[in-house]
């Protein structure tokens, strides 16, 4: 449990620089835009609102900026990340409507992608010198496209010329959204395009990092040792992969960042109505509240991720728990 | 030291040939453009001719003149970006590795934090705030990609620089009472090249990516042409709805193949640090010419390279 602990402790510190970065930066700035935002706004915001906005964001300047912190703090607790400057409703119910959208999305494509990009990893590791070899430089050229270049190239392809799947949004105009089949398939069916655009983007670097693991797992003896005893190929292969995987989900935690922030962008090529949509409306209308709100909210959400990521280590690798254990 | 031992697999000739082609790029690029990128006097919507080699935008304006003088701008975001971040993974890696107890403790959280934080929605907050002034400012915007980028480094060379702390040579040099600081200038960061040069180009790598993306949202001043601006422009007008394939498909494929290039080139870093992978990356030719089996056999990591298959068969001559 030792390990888990340190992880627990590294996430914890990261949560609270997140949000001191979050307090801060807005004060660091010159000229105060956020005063100036609200300012603006005033018209079609409510005094309360307002009000509320400044508590978050300790405006109160007769204050010194300790007293701001501790404010800004108790605020948070109370789950006011103050009101979007545009939408006129406060960012956590915003942000509520919009963060099932983009966890469904990224956590079916990032399973997804892990899933076959390892399984195709181990197998191009295992056939290395083999024709197989001529996929690792496509591999690579998918690596180094921008997650929503792909993004406008899958729209243009399948979309607005072979029209196999629908573009824009998230389910069809004509369901209404509950949970019943018309709608379920129609947010299926809408899922598809984004979800192949982001396991599109991000597998080349689980396959890849497979691969290399396996190639050098095979040169151990125990692998050797496994086919000397004449069991068939598939036990040996799956034997090898086993072994290999270790790195991939000892990484897995590193990579969600990466993935999360590529995919964001990915929802805002489809219009998809999650977190990164929302994003890209805040900072076109400069709503800082907004801006400020899904940073944090992204960043809490991936360390929960990364810890949900090494607890899955900690559970596939014994040397781990053997560690803790002494 | 001979020049054989740097690895010259085709894999590593092309990634080298991209870059070096796209390193040309940013310096002819601006000279070669024929019009005013920003001029919008052409005809809209033109598919790519004679006149316009990439066709012209909605807004009239000429795409390949865009691309050229764009290869600039954001050239130097990625140069910027990458050898500051490197700087920055160096100071901390290698002082954390070496010094190792309360200093290694914090400058390794301090590396974790940065990583654990998702780069992009930070980029973008600190972005957002920045004045018009700091967002048409190339270097500006390069220190900010920094700030996020430089803890992967600094995380490997780390790693690389525990290893290398406790050999011999470093053993023999504290003997002989070298200073700390000169031991990791002059004996452990040579050791550390290979892993140097491949954390460099990935962070170019992930600082063009960055750029681009932020350029793209809309982050970076309209009036600096780079390759996310110019894709700005063609997601706001809808080119890809309305097939314009000319308009974002050629900054989108000069990332790439930047990006390509840089990631091949790492490849080769790879090789040359793992001889496993590089024994694995032996083509059938060379294999048959060297003897070997078609497919290398379990347990043995065979070690024959281009360049000593030839020399061999010369010295037998």
């Amino acid at each position: 449990m030792r390990v888990l602990g340190r992880r627990l402790s590294l996430y914890v510190v990261t949560a609270w620089v997140a949000i001191t970065v979050n307090f801060l930066l807005p004060r660091m700035m010159p000229g105060n835009p956020l005063q100036q935002m609200i300012g603006k706004a005033t018209g079609a915001v409510t005094p309360q609102q307002v009000l509320a906005t400044k508590l978050a964001f300790g405006l109160d300047l007769n204050q010194g900026l300790w007293a701001q912190y501790v404010g800004y703090w108790h605020q948070l607790f109370q789950g006011n990340l103050g009101v979007s400057l545009t939408l006129a409703a406060s960012v956590s119910s915003v942000l509520g409507q919009a963060v099932p959208w983009t966890v469904g999305l990224i956590g079916v494509s990032t399973i997804l992608s892990f899933l076959l990009g390892t399984f195709s990893g181990a197998l191009l590791g295992w056939f290395r010198g083999s024709r197989l070899d001529s996929v690792i430089p496509v591999a690579t050229f998918f690596q180094a496209v921008p997650y929503f270049f792909l993004g406008i190239v899958t729209v243009l392809v399948f979309g607005s010329t072979l029209h196999w799947f629908p573009v824009q949004g998230a389910y069809s105009q004509s369901v209404i959204p509950g949970w019943d089949w018309g709608f379920v398939a129609s947010l299926l069916r809408y899922g598809q395009l984004p979800v192949i655009t982001i396991v599109l983007s991000s597998v080349a670097g689980w396959m890849l990092g497979m691969r290399n693991m396996m190639v050098t797992m095979i040169a151990e003896d125990f692998v050797l040792m496994a086919v000397a005893t004449g069991l068939p190929r598939r036990k040996v292969i799956m034997h090898a992969a086993r072994n290999a995987v270790l790195p991939s989900v000892a990484n897995l935690s590193l990579a969600i960042g990466l993935v999360v922030s590529g995919a964001l962008l990915v929802e805002l090529v489809f219009n998809y109505p999650g977190v990164g949509d929302l994003l890209l409306q805040a900072v076109l209308n400069e709503d800082y509240p907004l801006i400020q709100g899904i940073f944090l909210v992204i960043t809490l959400t991936v360390l929960a991720a990364n810890l949900l990521a090494d607890v899955f280590y900690f559970i596939l690798d014994p040397r781990t728990r053997v560690e803790a254990a002494v | 030291m001979s020049a054989v031992r740097l690895p010259r697999s085709p894999k590593v000739l092309v990634g080298a040939g991209l870059v070096a082609f796209f390193a040309i790029m940013t310096v002819v690029g601006p000279l070669l453009a024929p019009y005013n990128p920003s001029a919008t006097n052409f005809d809209a919507n033109l598919r790519p001719s004679a006149t316009h080699l990439l066709g012209t935008t909605a807004l009239g304006q000429d795409i390949f003149s865009q691309l050229m003088v764009g290869a600039r701008a954001t050239m130097i975001v990625a140069i910027v970006a990458g050898v500051v971040a490197t700087f920055f993974s160096i100071a901390v890696g290698v002082a954390a590795g070496y010094l190792g107890g309360r200093a290694d403790d914090g400058l390794s959280l301090t590396a974790n934090v940065f990583l654990a934080i998702p780069g992009l929605p930070l980029l973008i907050v600190i972005d957002s705030y920045l004045p018009a002034g700091g967002r048409s400012n190339s270097f500006v915007i390069g220190l900010i990609i920094s700030l996020t980028g430089w803890a992967w480094g600094a995380r490997v060379l780390r790693a690389q620089t525990m290893s290398l702390r406790n050999r011999d040579f470093v053993e023999a040099a504290r003997i002989i009472g070298e200073s700390r600081f000169r031991i990791m200038i002059f004996e452990i960061a040579p050791n550390l090249l290979p892993v140097l040069a491949s954390s460099l180009l990935f962070t170019i790598l992930y600082s063009i990516g960055a750029y681009v993306t932020l350029a793209y949202v809309g982050l970076t001043s309209t009036a600096v042409w780079n390759w996310g601006t110019m894709l700005y422009w063609a997601q706001a007008n809808n080119a890809e709805l309305a097939n314009q394939w000319w308009w974002f498909v050629p900054p989108g494929v000069c990332i790439a193949l930047f990006g390509t290039g840089l990631a091949l080139m790492n490849f080769g870093i790879d090789e040359f640090i793992n001889p496993r992978l590089r024994a694995a990356g032996i083509s059938g030719r060379v294999r048959r010419a060297s003897g070997l089996p078609r497919r290398p056999r379990l347990g043995f990591t065979p070690v024959a390279r281009p360049g000593s298959v030839r020399a061999s068969k010369a010295g037998a001559r």
